[in-house]
């Protein structure tokens, strides 16, 4: 794959750039794919805006995006999913690493990871239908936060594969309401995602 | 003891080695104008309108290497800049621009001349900050003028509210490095694919050299591998001058209006070397068809993010242009490409850059006078239309930063601004605008700058009585419907010069300026020689024929089978 360099997580320190810019084009795929790109950046006002605006202004799509502070205040990590060929994936990884106010950029979604989205669902729950309802939650280990007459809401946690299945089995009962966060992701094992220290 | 904002940015500007500063005065800024007519050295530069400013700054970059530096107001005054923030980002000219803002507590109100200049110049500059703290301020200018001098330079906006400018610092001590976490400009090139790059170099039997913007510190390299291997060069138009065009191995500019023999030895090449310059979709044409003979392009940019980002590259090169040529010359062997540089150098005499010498005044003979008259030795700026096309082909630029041109957003109104920001800085030379008659009126009101701060620009206006590029345009591709192109009144034709809208001699007269108006093409000479002796902020109005057009041209998304040669 065209990105493989991007998985040395750590390699950036090595030449002071914020990911191996040295791309074998040759092997370039043009099949389309969802990745997973994420970013530690500056905990400044604006980096969402100027991340979102790299998106917008050269027609890229965002599917879903997750944004929060980590451990250390200074520091945000933001998560992306976002879907095209190797070129476009390319040029948002170089993209991003360009802006100034982002720190470390890597696509995650090209080497072993976890990766989990939040959802809440509202979904209609009269009669037989709730001890039904009881049994898919907890086959997907989901949990149910809130009780009313009519209703039930459910709190899941997954892949998105695995929290679109869910959504499929509670539509024959009636979905009134659902949000999602946007997906997470961390790699697995000791590989960490840092700020490179000269 | 403690010191004000609007001290500390003045101390700044100064530690920083600024010399100029080009402004406007507004409410939002009158603490940093009370303080920097003080500073000796420091020039205030009063413009006429902030896009002046802006291309001032630009100009002032371009022909010197230095950063350049604007000064203005919030809300319109921020607005009017623009323009001149995406035209140097475009073509990654250094500039500081210092924007006034309302006070921090009224941010978000819709406050009188409020405009969130961070959030609209974001796309159009390298960076952007809003300084909400006076404490923060010295830091943020030392980062701003280092990420605008290094890396791929370009524009970075400072926004300073009114009552930062205002507020009180105690043991003020402006910093001696900047160390952005994020930020990591200087990439030291891969080795491995330096040598690559030598090993097809070798192999190669047709290379090209073809240099952009980016290559604007490397001619002593170019010329040295250019030489050593036989390989031709051609340039961008940001490229002019950068590769001598006066070198035999020069095949000067290439792409839509570029020469035949430079776009002939890109469509044959078998290596493409191209340094600091980005495959943009002017010098490409139709991706497809670009350079189908080629086997390997090695690209070298200090940008990533230029790299295959429009045509797929087999050695890429991310580093500063210099630095990495320093490094590949070593390992490239001389060798001979005797067929190759002579096929080149064949078309170079057949199908040489031309135009009917006969009765008429044409515009490229204007050019041709001009390039006479100074033996090429001056700085020359454009406006955007065909002017600029005819100032690049018919010129022969030699050195880097002599040929200053908005190429990437192909803004009218540069020319005349950058000229004097350029002069700012070489009081000494020859500073000229070539200029279109309908772009010198985008920024004309500069005239009173220039006459001002006794900037001696030479404006030559190569009057066609439209907008000339784009009635070309309509001529070829819209039946010559010419629809809002022709800047005449229908009484000038027929009645002569003189009901021509506006009549520039006149105005070049009220602004304090000289004008000189030539109608015939034997008096073009005489009053070229006239403007340069006068030591004057001129005019030299050239009315020429008005449907000459610019050849050759390969239309837009098309290839080099389908350029048009235009002359029989
Ligand atoms: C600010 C701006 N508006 C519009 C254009 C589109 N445009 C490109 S060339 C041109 C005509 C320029 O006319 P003139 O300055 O007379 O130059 P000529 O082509 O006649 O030499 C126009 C309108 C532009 N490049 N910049
Ligand atoms: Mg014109």
């Amino acid at each position: 794959m065209a990105n493989k360099k991007n998985n040395k997580i750590n390699s950036a320190a090595t030449n002071g750039s914020k990911y191996d810019a040295v791309i074998d084009t040759n092997e370039r795929a043009v099949a389309i794919h969802e990745h997973l790109v994420t970013c530690l950046v500056e905990n400044h006002p604006g980096v969402l805006a100027r991340i979102s605006g790299m998106f917008s202004s050269r027609g890229y799509n965002i599917e879903s995006l997750a944004v929060g502070t980590t451990h250390d205040p200074s520091i945000s990590r933001i998560t992306i999913a976002c879907r095209g060929d190797d070129r476009i994936i390319e040029q948002i990884l170089k993209q991003l690493s360009k802006l100034i106010d982002v720190i470390r950029v890597v696509d995650v979604s090209q080497s072993s990871h976890v990766e989990r989205e939040l959802m809440l669902v509202k979904v209609a729950a009269t009669g037989a239908a709730r001890s039904e309802i009881m049994q898919i939650c907890d086959i997907f280990r989901a949990r149910i936060v809130d009780v009313h007459h009519d209703c039930l809401v459910i709190e899941v946690s997954g892949t998105t594969s695995k929290n679109e299945a869910l959504m499929e089995l509670f539509e024959r009962f009636g979905i009134l309401e659902m949000t999602r966060t946007g997906r997470i992701a961390l790699n697995r094992g000791p590989e960490i995602l840092s700020v490179a220290e000269e | 003891m403690a010191i004000t904002g609007a001290e500390i940015i003045v101390d700044a500007l100064v530690r920083e080695g600024v010399q100029v500063v080009f402004g406007y005065p507004g409410g939002c800024v009158l603490d940093i104008f009370d303080r920097i007519n003080h500073v000796p050295g420091l020039r205030f530069v009063l413009v006429r309108h902030e896009q002046g400013a802006g291309h001032m700054a630009d100009g002032y970059a371009r022909a010197t290497g230095r950063p350049g530096v604007a000064l203005v107001t919030s809300g319109p005054g921020a607005t009017n800049l623009v323009t001149a923030l995406a035209t140097a980002y475009m073509d990654s000219v250094p500039i500081v621009a210092l924007t006034g803002q309302v006070p921090t507590a009224a941010i978000g109100s819709d406050a009188f001349q409020e405009a969130d200049i961070v959030g609209i110049t974001r796309p159009c500059t390298k960076h952007n900050f809003l300084v909400k703290d006076v404490a923060d301020l010295a830091r943020t200018i030392k980062e701003a003028f280092y990420i605008a001098t290094s890396g791929r330079p370009g524009p970075v906006v400072i926004d300073l509210p009114k009552d930062v400018q205002k507020a009180k610092l105690e043991n003020y001590v402006y910093p001696e490095q900047v160390r952005i976490r994020s930020y990591h400009p200087v990439i030291h090139p891969d080795a491995g694919q330096i040598r690559r790059a030598a090993e097809a170099i070798a192999r190669a039997s047709r290379p090209l050299l073809y240099v952009g913007g980016g290559a604007v510190e490397c001619q002593s390299q170019l010329v040295a591998l250019s030489e050593r291997c036989d390989i031709p060069c051609t340039t961008t138009l940001l490229g002019m001058g950068i590769f001598p065009g006066d070198h035999a191995n020069s095949v000067h500019m290439l792409g839509m209006h570029g020469t035949q023999y430079a776009n002939y030895a890109m469509h044959h090449t078998d290596l493409i070397i191209a340094v600091g310059t980005r495959f943009d979709d002017r010098v490409t044409g139709k991706l497809e068809e670009f350079a189908p003979r080629r086997e390997h392009i090695i690209h070298i940019d200090v940008d990533p993010a230029s790299i295959s980002k429009c045509i797929p590259v087999s050695i890429p090169i991310v580093g500063d242009c210099r630095q990495v040529l320093d490094r590949l010359l070593p390992l490239v062997e001389p060798k001979k490409h005797h067929e190759w540089i002579e096929q080149v150098r064949r078309w170079k005499a057949d199908y040489p850059l031309r135009y009917p010498d006969d009765d008429k005044l044409r515009p490229q003979h204007v050019i041709r006078e001009l390039y006479r008259a100074t033996g090429g030795e001056a700085i020359v700026a454009t406006e955007v239309g065909q002017h600029q096309m005819w100032a690049a082909h018919f010129w022969q630029y030699v050195r880097p930063r002599t040929f200053l041109s908005s190429g990437g957003l192909g803004t009218m109104g540069y020319g005349f601004p950058a000229a004097l920001g350029a002069q700012v800085a070489f009081p000494d030379r020859l500073v000229l605008d070539i200029a279109g008659d309908g772009s010198i009126q985008m920024n004309i009101q500069e005239l009173a700058t220039a006459v001002t701060e006794k900037l001696p620009v030479k404006i030559c206006i190569i009057n066609n009585r439209y907008l000339g590029m784009v009635r070309q345009w309509q001529q070829l591709f819209y039946k010559e419907n010419y629809s809002g192109t022709f800047l005449g009144t229908p009484d000038g034709r027929a009645a002569g010069a003189s009901l021509y809208i506006p009549d520039f001699v006149k105005l070049a007269e009220a602004y304090g300026a000289a004008g000189i108006r030539v109608a015939r093409k034997a008096d073009v000479a005489p009053a070229i020689k006239e403007a340069i002796a006068n030591g004057r902020t001129t005019i030299l109005e050239v009315m020429v024929e008005e449907k000459e057009n610019v050849w050759p041209m390969i239309p837009a998304g098309a290839g080099v089978e389908q350029m048009i040669s235009g002359l029989a």
